[in-house]
């Protein structure tokens, strides 16, 4: 049997499968990159923590971006390429960023093949909506369950193709041959607990987010870092973790609605933020640069709503970074809400009927997951984490990471958004890159000499470090150090940094580190949530760490990583890439690497001046 | 409009720009040619107690209350149709009402004056409501709607949702008898075809012999609110809503065809209101006539 | 606020029983946040299976006081307090443990569909067309996956032996949105009516009624999957048409050789070949031998006979319109 492992791990007794092309993540990339590999002609393995299908990918509703120029023909390649990079504050890899806007019209044509049933323009082609940060209408979408569409298409291509899928499997490690080459992976199999190992010629991870170590993310359970920490701990480059996107106004509670953003669409309609004193404190926060555009009295700012020419604009709807850091500020002086966010509210200053009219699907989701009923009383938001922009480093053509054998694509990977990504970037970014991994994974596999095989030693010390919790009597429950990290990570390296705060996190981190080497579990290994989560610490903690040191090292700020003690850019920042790897001792580096240089073709277009009154970048809404 | 064939690199080999055929898989499933049966493990071992439901609301009251109305209505309909008589308000009245039960009233065994001149079955002597009866009978008991409710309130299969169905074996309508289900769509022809004969009789209702010739009567409203309301029942049937456009793949080729299937369709999500207010109003038509003719009272004439 | 009893079923194929969980109650919490509070304190091997508590993966699925429900979208303040509230694992499909159960049977049956086959694509390589085309389609692609419809279904879950010839609401939306997608030219009707049990349903619309999406599975997807089975194999005015259209239909007999009839393997025939673990690890794969051995012989092919897509279901031959 599967899980005969109790008596002593030994290679010859660890199920085995083998594959060409063993694909981790079964989310949008993974499935590109599966089927990519399978219509190449190559035995591919599709292994997923959670049931195939279920992947964060479908909470994805805005769209996929993609410069079809079915609504605006004057949209192209170009145009969107030069929108990805300033959204990203040009730290982007221009070379990704460059692919993505080209291929991604093609891959949203390959979904329709395979059955997506996207929206349509009145001429019968793909509709494109407007998103923020994108010039012209460009979101391709299926109301607001795109992700749901994208990762059902993928699904069902890939079901269609006859694609090995392996479910419930959560990897542990990655195992290298004597080439340094990749050649297995080690984990284990949800339901029974028994260990597994998938040998492949090539390794594509795919893995997703790493939110879970926040208290507050719009991420589910399995967006744990798994990828990040698997290739770190494989050898690989990181780059740019502290970008890490977050929304200002996520709901903290109640807890059936925490991580789920509210959209800015709230406080364009009249929402407003308060404190636990009842003060509409943005007014507190006006920063110079703005308070000529920004309205200094409540009255003027509610007179905005109606007449937008002779007011200015009210100073909940100024940029993201300074509507966080103001929230920030707030909850950190002890005048924040109850649960650790502030208020916002519409409901006393718009009549219910105007709120169910102008926001209804807030109002519904509200009011059937929580019954709480947002034209009647006020919401508790907070900065909620909901994107890592910052990755593995990869080949922007081949994404292929600095271990050979393997490559990575979606959002574990680093480089095609800079240090912040437009909404509608991911869905195309999944799609583009995670079938450019697929195929230089099939090309890598079909190159590859020798057979892979698990080496015994190291599986089985894999093996016994999982097991480990079990054979402490006494430890910490693993609930208890994953809350005291979310509470470490969300209120030290949240949204807002400060290098006091950040060198205090990193000596929490030492700390629930050394708790998590001793946490102890109960019960058996068949589909045990406990058990689970403690083996699921040690990537959490590692991208923590991480995201920890990058934003230590990036005293500027920029994108989605902001510090307080260094609110601007730094052009200097700008040119690097902070680059992550544990050396031979198996120390953590880090080293600002510069970026990769545009050709003067491309950088031409950034002479050019924009032209339209682009929606200001950021990724509001969802 | 200018779209968006621009100079890319990485176009997918099966991308748009050619139409070359798909790479094929030999795993995979193209065509219904390559579909094969996945063997499918049965008999493993259930989670939750061994109870025939662990709900606690009562569900057990909507296919009661459907048990009690349809036995009624069953038992009253038999008892009309063996009767044989009353069904008829004639000359004698000055009226010219018959019960839906009876229509049309063709053979041999119908009383004179009910049947005008289409007596067809001269040879047939028993009650004529088993004519009458044959085609929305039919119709009603292959209805998409009834057959739910009879299947959870009789059947039991299942009695309500995640309530264990009360018989051992189900084939469902996959196998004789109930497989002939599947003619509910001829059915439905027919039903038009009776709908059309209820509705002239509906419109002759509204003659009044020897009573100033035409006006309104009770009975005529009587009729049509039966005519009206079978038309109802039947245009927001299932099959009609096939018939009228469900068939149709891509609507805006077939725009007429679409508007129809939009109207029945909304039509039809009150299907099963109209199921049941038409067999209230079958049996009010009924009991009308029946007393009429049997004398109790006359026809009121309104204008 | 008062205390809340949660009633859980723990157990796995070896046998099980409901275990009380006292909690104090928390205002405003879904079913699964009492779960995962168990889950932190009294219960942290708690099995169950969560992931967006969004009610947008689908993958919550239990049955709450009875109804097949998702469990991150019961509020607590909706359910009666005054009795324990009742979490059993989905009843049709067998128990891993706890409230994770093996739904392998529905990823089973989804392999076995005969996915999109479009037409031609337009000369510059996309496809047209129009909202009202697509807009039936995008119904049922809301679905989540949830399962609660092939739960709630009392075909398999009353009768066991009907899984290897039923593939259940879920699967029956999948093929409408198929059968009436505008680019698609498979005909799955024989397939429907001989393999996937379209005759085994009888329309008692529970799956509608559990649907959290609020699919109208019965009267969108399968009765007109019905009306179109019967334009194909009971209509004899279609039956005319395709005569007088000379349209040509696979027969039956054709189907049935592609598809033959098969014997459900048992459990106990599965323990045999379980050298993997089969329960929802590699449900799709490498659980199914015959799945990875379904491809040999199986290569391009078009339908047999004319049947265009266009003929598929419509009894009137082509449209003025068309």
């Amino acid at each position: 049997m599967a899980d005969g492992l109790t008596a002593g791990p030994g290679a010859g007794e660890l199920e085995t499968h083998d594959f060409d092309v063993v694909v981790i993540g079964a989310g949008g990339a993974g499935l590109r990159a599966a089927v990519e590999a399978k219509e190449r002609g190559l035995r591919t393995a599709l292994v997923c923590k959670s049931l195939l299908g279920k992947a964060h990918t479908v909470m994805a509703e805005g769209g996929a971006a993609a410069a079809m120029g079915n609504v605006w023909s004057e949209d192209n390649w170009q145009v969107h390429f030069r929108d990805t990079m300033r959204g990203g504050k040009m730290l982007n890899n221009w070379r990704m960023a460059q692919l993505h806007a080209q291929e991604s019209p093609d891959r949203i044509y390959e979904l329709e093949r395979w059955g997506a049933l996207f929206d349509r323009t009145p001429d019968g082609r793909i509709l494109q909506r407007d998103f923020g940060g994108h010039r012209y209408a460009r979101l391709a979408h299926v109301g607001d369950r795109t992700g749901l569409e994208l990762i059902r298409t993928l699904q069902q291509r890939a079901v269609s193709l006859g694609i090995e899928v392996f479910m419930e499997c959560k990897i542990l490690r990655l195992h290298k041959d004597s080439e340094g080459r990749v050649s297995a992976a080690v984990g284990y199999w949800r339901p029974t607990g028994g260990f597994v190992a998938f040998t492949g010629k090539a390794f594509v991870l795919a893995t997703g987010s790493i939110g879970k170590s926040w208290k507050y993310t719009s991420n589910s359970w399995e967006s744990t870092g798994d990828g990040h920490a698997m290739a770190l701990w494989a050898g690989a480059d990181m780059i740019d973790m502290e970008c890490v996107q977050f929304h200002p106004t996520g709901m903290v509670w109640p807890l059936s609605v925490r991580g789920i953003l509210v959209t800015e669409g709230v406080r364009g309609d009249g929402g407003v933020l308060r404190n636990s004193e009842g003060r509409r404190f943005m007014f507190d926060y006006i920063p110079p640069m703005f308070a000529a555009e920004t309205a200094d009295s409540e009255a003027e700012g509610d007179r905005w709503y109606d007449d937008h020419t002779n007011n200015r604009r009210p100073p909940e709807l100024l940029p993201r970074d300074e509507v966080a850091r103001s929230i920030n500020s707030e909850v950190k002086a002890g005048r924040g809400s109850p649960h650790g966010g502030v208020f916002l509210d519409i409901a006393s200053r718009r009549s219910a009927e105007y709120i169910r009219r102008r926001l209804p699907s807030m109002y519904h989701q509200f009011k059937e997951l929580a019954g709480v009923d947002i034209t009647a009383e006020a919401m508790e938001v907070g900065p909620t984490c909901h994107y890592v922009m910052g990755g593995i480093r990869v080949n922007a053509d081949t994404e292929a990471t600095t271990v050979p054998g393997l490559f990575a694509c979606g959002e574990v990977a680093g480089g095609m958004h800079g240090s912040n990504r437009l909404g509608g970037n991911s869905l195309s970014d999944l799609l583009v890159f995670g079938r450019r991994a697929g195929m230089a994974a099939a090309d890598y596999a079909e190159g590859r000499t020798g057979t892979p095989t698990v080496d015994a030693a190291e599986s089985r010390k894999v093996v016994s470090e999982a097991l480990a919790p079990f054979a402490r009597d006494s430890g910490e429950s693993p609930y208890d150090i994953h809350r005291d990290l979310q509470e470490t990570m969300q209120s030290l390296v949240g949204i807002i940094r400060t290098e006091s705060e950040l060198v205090q996190a990193a000596g929490e981190l030492d700390k629930l580190a050394e708790r998590a080497d001793a946490v102890a579990v109960s019960g058996g290994r068949a589909y045990n949530p406990g058990w689970n989560l403690a083996t699921d610490l040690p990537s959490m903690l590692a991208v923590s760490r991480l995201v920890t040191t990058g934003a230590l090292e990036r005293r500027e700020s920029r994108g989605g990583h902001t510090r307080d003690d260094y609110p601007k850019p730094d052009p200097e920042f700008g040119k690097v890439n902070l680059v992550q790897r544990l050396d031979e001792q198996g120390r953590l580096t880090l080293s600002p690497e510069p970026l990769p240089q545009m050709p003067p073709e491309l950088a031409a277009l950034f002479e050019e001046p924009a032209a339209s009154p682009a929606p200001a970048p950021g990724k509001e809404g969802h | 409009m200018a779209c968006c064939r621009v100079d890319r690199t990485g176009r997918h080999p099966g991308g748009p720009g050619g139409s070359e055929p798909e790479k094929e898989d030999k795993s995979g499933v193209s065509t219904i040619d390559d579909v094969k049966p996945i063997p499918v493990t049965i008999g493993g071992v259930r989670g939750g107690p061994a109870v025939r439901t662990l709900r606690r609301d009562p569900w057990w009251k909507s296919p009661a209350f459907t048990f009690v109305v349809l036995t009624l209505f069953v038992a009253y309909t038999v008892w009309a149709v063996f009767q044989n008589a009353d069904y008829f308000v004639g000359l004698s009245q000055h009226r010219d009402l018959i019960s839906p039960l009876y229509s049309p009233c063709i053979v041999g065994s119908c009383v004179p004056g009910s049947h005008g001149s289409f007596l067809v079955l001269h040879w047939w002597m028993l009650t004529p409501a088993l004519i009458g009866l044959s085609g929305p009978g039919l119709f009603r008991s292959t209805c998409y709607y009834y057959r739910k409710a009879y299947y959870r309130s009789f059947w039991q299969s299942p009695p309500g949702c995640a309530v264990a169905d009360g018989h051992k074996r189900y084939t469902g309508e996959s196998r004789f008898p109930l497989i002939l289900q599947n003619i509910h769509r001829y059915a439905w022809y027919v039903a038009i075809a009776w709908n059309v004969i209820l509705t002239i009789d509906a419109i002759m209702a509204y003659r009044l012999p020897g009573d100033g010739g035409i006006g309104v009567s009770v009975g005529s409203l009587v009729l049509t609110a039966n005519a009206a309301a079978l038309w109802m029942y039947s245009l927001s049937c299932h099959a009609c809503r096939h018939v009228t456009g469900g068939h149709v793949n891509e609507f805006s080729k077939a725009p007429i065809r679409h508007r129809l299937w939009k109207v029945v369709s909304k039509l039809n999500a009150i299907h099963m209101q109209f199921a049941w207010i038409s067999l209230f109003v079958v049996v009010i038509a009924d009991a009308y006539v029946r007393m009429v003719a049997a004398g109790w009272f006359t026809d009121p004439k309104l204008f | 606020m008062a205390d809340v009893t949660m009633r859980v079923w723990r157990g796995d194929s070896a046998g099980g029983d409901f275990a009380d969980y006292t909690m104090p109650a928390v205002e405003g919490e879904v079913v699964l946040d009492v779960l995962h509070r168990i889950q932190a304190g009294p219960a942290p091997d708690l099995a169950c299976r969560w992931n967006c508590k969004a009610g947008k993966c689908g993958s919550c699925s239990a049955e709450i006081n009875g109804m097949p429900r998702l469990m991150c979208m019961t509020r607590m303040d909706e359910l009666p307090t005054e009795e324990p509230v009742v979490v059993a694992p989905m009843k049709t499909f067998p128990i891993v443990r706890d409230l994770v159960t093996d739904v392998s049977f529905n990823y089973v049956m989804a392999r076995q569909l005969p996915p999109l086959k479009p037409k031609a694509p337009e000369a510059d390589g996309t496809y047209r067309m129009q909202q009202v085309d697509v807009e039936r389609g995008q119904e049922f692609r809301k679905c989540i996956e949830c399962f609660l419809c092939q739960d709630v279904c009392h075909v398999i879950r009353d009768h066991e032996e009907n899984k290897p010839n039923y593939a259940g609401p879920r699967l029956f939306i999948r093929y409408m949105e198929l059968e009436s997608h505008p680019l698609d030219t498979n005909d799955r009707r024989e397939l429907l009516r001989q393999r996937m049990g379209i005759g085994l349903c009888n329309i008692t619309k529970c799956c509608t009624e559990v649907c959290p999406e609020h699919i109208k599975i019965t009267d969108n997807a399968i009765i007109p999957l019905k009306e179109r089975v019967v334009d194909g194999s009971y209509d004899p005015i279609a039956w005319l048409g395709r005569k007088i259209m000379r349209r040509t239909k696979r027969s039956a007999a054709e189907v049935a050789q592609d598809a033959p009839a098969f014997t459900a393997p048992t459990s106990e025939d599965r323990l045999e070949r379980q050298t993997v673990p089969v329960a929802v690890g590699a449900a799709v794969g490498a659980g199914n031998p015959a799945a990875a051995s379904a491809g040999p012989g199986a290569g391009p092919s078009e339908p047999a006979g004319g049947t265009g897509p266009t003929a598929a279901g419509d009894p009137f031959g082509t449209d003025a319109g068309a």
